[in-house]
């Protein structure tokens, strides 16, 4: 590679191969690589790699579109689909998260919703995810079978009225939940769920400044979240990073809250 | 001024040139650009301005991961010696080695690299799409470049990944 005491970075030469080189270095690195046989090599060889590329794949935006492509019919198929994630995109904010994860493009749904809340919120979730899940023999304060006990008690320490999901339907067991410093300070609620061969899934609420937002993906190495913000409290529900698996999760989760949201109003 | 519509119809032939190289397979790649115009349309309320060609691959590319990760998780056996050496001669030799270099580079890479050579975008762009900082573009870049060189040069691929 490039020779440490160069004037001129191996970064500098991909700029140079892709015209992205200020053009105050185009002297020296054009200097540089007349002096230097193997680096001009190295370069002659990047470029011959875009244009194998192009010349294999470049075609292909010369070809017709396939008409099932063009837009207008890509409009009729999609009234006409009855696809199965269309139904997770009933609440329009939903369909944000299909896609998301992107560049910030998307759905700071309503106002409010920074997206510091976004990372400090999974932030906290993720640590006491893998904090707790690992956990065999105390991974929660109160158990699951005390169910009206572990809700009364974290809504009164929340200050929100809170309601732990039932996940059975899709075979998750409540373990437990305990109460956790939240991202403000002040208390967050967090409760445990595991399925058949022992995978462990978290709920982590916590009361937030935004009235409601999109839902959000935060993938982390071996764990994932899914965050949102309904009627001003938090919810992250985070798993091992398995994006599918964790969105059935979710989408049991927030049916649940929706539907006791609906009951409350 | 072009409307939302119109600049999303322009985009089809590079979205299309996009997915056939990152996926080196004709109908994956259509089902990937269908799949992309059908979310964008429907959350066009969602795109806050800024360049609809670039929200666009990075649609395209999160579908295509997700695609990726959910085929790793079947049993999936694929052949090794398919993409093992280089070929050696022939009319489409060029085309073919290309492609299975490409198919020996990790994802992210490949995503990096052809938005950048084939695509054209810029560094900020790409890294606008693959949401990292532009340096870890340039160092994906770097790896590409080094990864499809020693392929064609005869090595054997530095890191096969089993994805």
């Amino acid at each position: 590679m490039v020779d440490r005491n160069s004037p001129v970075t191996e970064e500098e030469l991909h700029a140079y191969v892709d015209g992205e080189l200020p053009a105050d270095r185009l002297e020296a690195v054009t200097a540089w690589l007349a002096a230097n046989a193997d680096q001009a090599a190295l370069v002659a060889a990047w470029r011959a790699q875009a244009d194998s590329i192009r010349a294999r794949y470049g075609a292909v935006a010369g070809e017709p579109v396939p008409e099932r492509l063009q837009l207008d019919q890509a409009l009729k198929r999609d009234r006409a689909s009855g696809r199965s994630w269309a139904a997770l995109a009933s609440a329009a904010a939903l369909i944000a998260f299909v896609i998301g994860g992107g560049a910030g493009w998307f759905a700071r749904g309503a106002a409010a919703a920074g997206p510091n809340d976004f990372d400090t919120f999974t932030a906290e979730a993720l640590d006491a995810y893998r904090l707790y899940v690992v956990e065999v023999r105390h991974p929660v304060e109160v158990p699951g079978s005390e169910r009206a006990h572990l809700t009364q008690w974290l809504s009164k320490r929340l200050g929100a009225e809170l309601r732990v999901p039932d996940l059975q339907s899709i075979n998750l067991k409540l373990v437990g939940g305990r109460l956790l410093p939240g991202p403000t300070g002040a208390a967050a609620a967090f409760y445990m769920y595991e399925g058949p061969s022992g995978e462990r899934f978290t709920i982590y609420c916590a009361k937030a400044e935004a009235p409601q937002t999109a839902l959000r993906f935060k993938d982390g190495d071996s764990s994932a979240a899914f965050y949102w913000v309904d009627d001003k409290v938090a919810y992250v529900v985070s798993g091992p990073s398995n994006r599918d698996q964790l969105e059935n999760v979710t989408k049991s989760v927030y049916e649940q809250i929706d539907k006791s949201g609906a009951k409350k109003s | 001024m072009a409307t939302f519509q119109q600049n999303v119809e322009a985009t089809i032939p590079a979205l299309r040139r996009y997915a056939r190289a990152l996926t080196r397979d004709s109908d994956i790649a259509d089902d990937l650009v269908q799949d992309t115009l059908v979310r964008a349309l429907r959350s066009e309320h969602l795109f806050h301005g800024g360049e609809v060609r670039s929200w666009l691959y990075t649609i395209l590319t999160n579908l295509n991961r997700n695609r990726l990760r959910s085929l790793s998780r079947r049993p999936h056996m694929s052949s090794l010696e398919d993409n093992d050496a280089p070929d050696l001669a022939g009319p489409e030799a060029g085309g073919r080695d290309i492609e299975r270099a490409l198919a020996t580079l990790v994802e992210d890479q490949r995503q990096a690299l052809l938005l950048v050579v084939l695509e054209g975008l810029s560094y900020r762009e790409v890294a606008e799409v693959q949401g990292v900082p532009i340096g870890t573009v340039m160092s994906r870049l770097a790896r590409a470049r080094v990864q499809i060189k020693t392929y064609l040069d005869g090595g054997r691929p530095a890191l096969r990944r089993v994805k």
